[in-house]
């Protein structure tokens, strides 16, 4: 009590008068005001934001063990997991976190369609998540293919193939993404660096999330704006607890992968070493590219395939322009409501579909289901908007919750 | 709708979403033209599996006297032997049977000398071509992933052990060489039988029969392809103890916090 008050206060107050990094985190992250009426889905972000953190750190752990050349790589992994302490919890948890990673900013992702939190003004909020999403898709792509497993090498193969669909410079794009003229030592190495290089990306990238995130704060189920401070708590401890709770429930699910399956995302192909003689009978990506895998193969011409694979995602930058409706939650949009839940059904749909070889009935379903994914966005989305008569939500986020409160009494 | 409802609900929900994922990548790896395998109670199932002693050592013997003329196992050491209950002076013993290149010496000689506890198992041939040329073109492929690298598992090697059959189904011709297996994809496999009743005689005065021989084998490559699985599931119900605790503990403190509200 005395040295705090005698030695620590001053200092920290001499440091936070040249530099706030004290108040700074006041502001943001006690004081910060957040909509009272939070519900678990407003979890996932920061939940996605540990698991980042936790994908960084068992990332350098496994970097330091990891060799990447084509003749060591695949047995500098096996080496990890037998001869270093706690070597396979190390890859376990980056493993089983990716997958986790994905299942997280998935559902963040449709909160974020449901409740509208896409539309204005946090429309660059809503872009730079894609722009995040992007970059993970590259980061774990890159990343599947460093154990150098038949299935890290095929899958290599399959996805980097696709831009020699590019017109005049394709095949110029992939010799220079494989560094040569074959997958080959070249390509490992720079997949390795762009796989720790990435992340870093990421991370900025979050920041700058949080820092849009900020300057509107949080949407809210209501989708109604904070307008009195009664519609607002201040994030600690509220808000604290609460995404503790969330991290203690997503704990006990990922680390029982870990511990108890922790190769359930896995192929078993890829504990065979990479042999560019002999190919798998059946390449699949790994299960959170399934969705975009199977627009890709709906489509016969290779470079509307490709490009429609990549439309998928971009499409989700146009959105906040697509769905111009006023009111935010789909609470209040009874249309739009059951449009919701067939986009996420044509979505698992889509993603069944990419698990399956490419024979009929699967061909036919991907392509009405690759069709409805586009019209979800481009025509039914603007169509909602022009003749929904949404109900009107509550002026102001209090006067909801004493409602509901109410209603369920 | 209090917290408590709303959260199991929302939880509810979160779970469907994971098993959703789950049906899907099971459907990805049940696709294909596979057999259905019978599954066997492996002592290793479950999240209190555990190897079973007896069975890892009968496997080893089995490995050692059958497996090993045609098949690596090039990621354990002979020091590995060790954590399944070998005493150091047999481990020993089992390394100098066998001999590694090493060197070059102080005349700049590579050698040979008999291998050490530290030593990885010596495979049986120099290089793939090698094992060819000895298996009319067949490529024993190496063992101790074996467990992990097939779609069943060690269900799927149990299967591959025991369910050779004498004649191929009409209307099916074998290759030279080749034999029948129910199991293995394409039925046709360059590998003749490797096992029988009394392939060999157990120490321990165990039935020498077929389907225990398998049953050995297997564990014994399980333990080869996840020898960490026991420290790993120990910890993990550790771990686990400790989240359902402090989870627990969690909820109350948000519920009393949050109850200062409204
Ligand atoms: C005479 C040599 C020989 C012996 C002894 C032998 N194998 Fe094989 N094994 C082979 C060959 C050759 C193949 C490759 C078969 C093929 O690809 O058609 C093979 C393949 C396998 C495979 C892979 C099957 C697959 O799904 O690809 C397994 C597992 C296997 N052997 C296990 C064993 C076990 C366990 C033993 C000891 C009980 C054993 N083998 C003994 C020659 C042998
Ligand atoms: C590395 C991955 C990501 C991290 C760590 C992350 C983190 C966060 C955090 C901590 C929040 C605030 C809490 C919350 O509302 O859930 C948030 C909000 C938000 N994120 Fe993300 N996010 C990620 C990816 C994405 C992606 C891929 C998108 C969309 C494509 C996205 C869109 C949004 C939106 C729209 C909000 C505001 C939500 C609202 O206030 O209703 N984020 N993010």
């Amino acid at each position: 009590m005395k040295l705090s008050k005698s030695i620590i206060l001053p200092f920290l107050d001499w440091v936070d008068y040249r530099l706030p990094v004290f108040s700074y985190a006041r502001h943001n992250l006690i004081d910060y005001p957040t909509p009272k009426n939070l519900n678990y889905w407003w979890n996932f972000g920061s939940l996605a934001g540990i698991v980042l953190m936790i994908m960084i750190i068992t990332g350098f752990f496994l970097a330091i063990n990891y060799t990447p050349h084509t003749d060591y790589a695949f047995s500098s992994v096996e080496h990890l997991m037998r001869d270093v302490n706690y070597g396979w919890l190390l890859r376990f948890m980056h493993a089983n976190g990716g997958s986790m990673f994905f299942i997280l900013v998935y559902i963040h992702m449709f909160r974020g369609l449901y409740f509208g939190s896409f539309k204005a003004p946090r429309e660059l909020l809503w872009i730079i998540g894609v722009v995040i999403y992007l970059a993970m898709m590259g980061t774990a792509f890159m990343g599947y293919v460093l154990p150098w497993g038949q299935m890290s090498y095929w899958g290599a193969t399959v996805i980097t193939s696709l831009f020699s669909a590019v017109p005049l410079i394709g095949d110029t794009i992939v010799t220079w993404l494989w560094g040569g003229f074959v997958i080959d030592n070249n390509t490992l190495t720079r997949f390795f660096v762009g796989h720790y290089l990435m992340p870093m990306v990421i991370f900025m990238l979050v920041i700058v999330h949080m820092w849009a995130l900020h300057q509107h704060k949080s949407n809210n189920p209501l989708g109604v704006d904070m307008r009195t401070p009664a519609d607002s708590i201040p994030f600690h401890p509220y808000y604290t607890i609460k995404d503790m709770v969330g991290m203690g429930v997503f704990f006990i699910v990922y680390f029982g992968f870990v511990f108890f399956a922790p190769d359930f995302f896995g192929e078993p192909d890829n504990y065979i070493e990479a042999n560019p003689l002999v190919t798998p009978p059946h390449i699949v990506p790994e299960w959170y590219f399934l969705p975009f895998y199977a627009i890709l193969r709906s489509i016969d011409n290779k470079l509307i395939g490709v490009i429609a694979m990549f439309a998928g995602v971009c499409i989700l930058f146009a959105l906040p322009w697509m769905d111009r409706c006023r009111v935010r939650s789909a609470k209040f949009r009874p249309i739009y409501r059951q449009f919701f839940w067939l986009f996420f059904a044509d979505c698992i749909l889509l993603g069944y579909i990419g698990a399956q070889t490419a024979v009929e009935p699967f061909v036919t379903i991907g392509r009405i289901a690759t069709a409805y994914y586009f019209a979800h966005f481009l025509i039914i989305c603007p169509l909602i908007c022009k003749f929904e008569r949404p109900l009107v939500p509550p002026e102001s986020i209090s006067a909801g919750v004493l409602k509901a409160q109410k209603g369920a009494e | 709708m209090s917290i408590s409802m709303k959260l199991s609900r929302t939880l509810g929900t979160a779970f469907t979403g994971l098993l959703l994922a789950a049906a899907i990548s099971t459907t990805a790896q049940a696709s294909g033209d596979s057999v259905k395998l019978e599954k066997q109670d492996w002592s290793f199932n479950g999240i209190f599996g555990t190897y079973d002693r007896g069975a890892l050592k009968r496997g080893y013997q089995i490995y050692s006297e059958v497996c090993v003329s045609c098949h690596s196992l090039n990621y354990v050491a002979y020091r590995n032997l060790m954590d399944i209950g070998f005493e150091e002076d047999n481990v020993k013993e089992i390394a100098a049977e066998f001999e590694v290149e090493d060197g070059p010496n102080d005349e700049g000689e590579m050698y040979l000398r008999p291998a050490r506890p530290s030593d990885r198992f010596v495979a049986p041939y120099a290089n793939e071509k090698a094992s060819r040329a000895a298996n009319n073109g067949a490529f024993p492929p190496d063992l101790s992933l074996m467990v992990k690298a097939r779609k069943g598992g060690p269900d799927y090697l149990y299967g591959l052990l025991t369910r050779y059959q004498e004649e191929a189904p009409d209307g099916m011709e074998l290759a030279d060489g080749m034999s029948y297996n129910e199991v293995f994809p394409g039925h046709q496999i360059a590998m003749a039988q490797p096992l029988d009743d009394d392939a060999v005689e157990y120490e321990d005065g165990t039935p020498a029969t077929l389907v225990q021989h398998a049953k050995d084998v297997t564990t014994f490559l399980a333990w080869a392809a996840s020898p960490e699985m026991e420290q790993r599931k120990r910890l993990g119900i550790k771990v686990m103890l400790f989240l359902f605790v402090w989870t627990g503990m969690l909820i109350a403190l948000k519920k009393k916090i949050w109850a200062k509200l409204h």
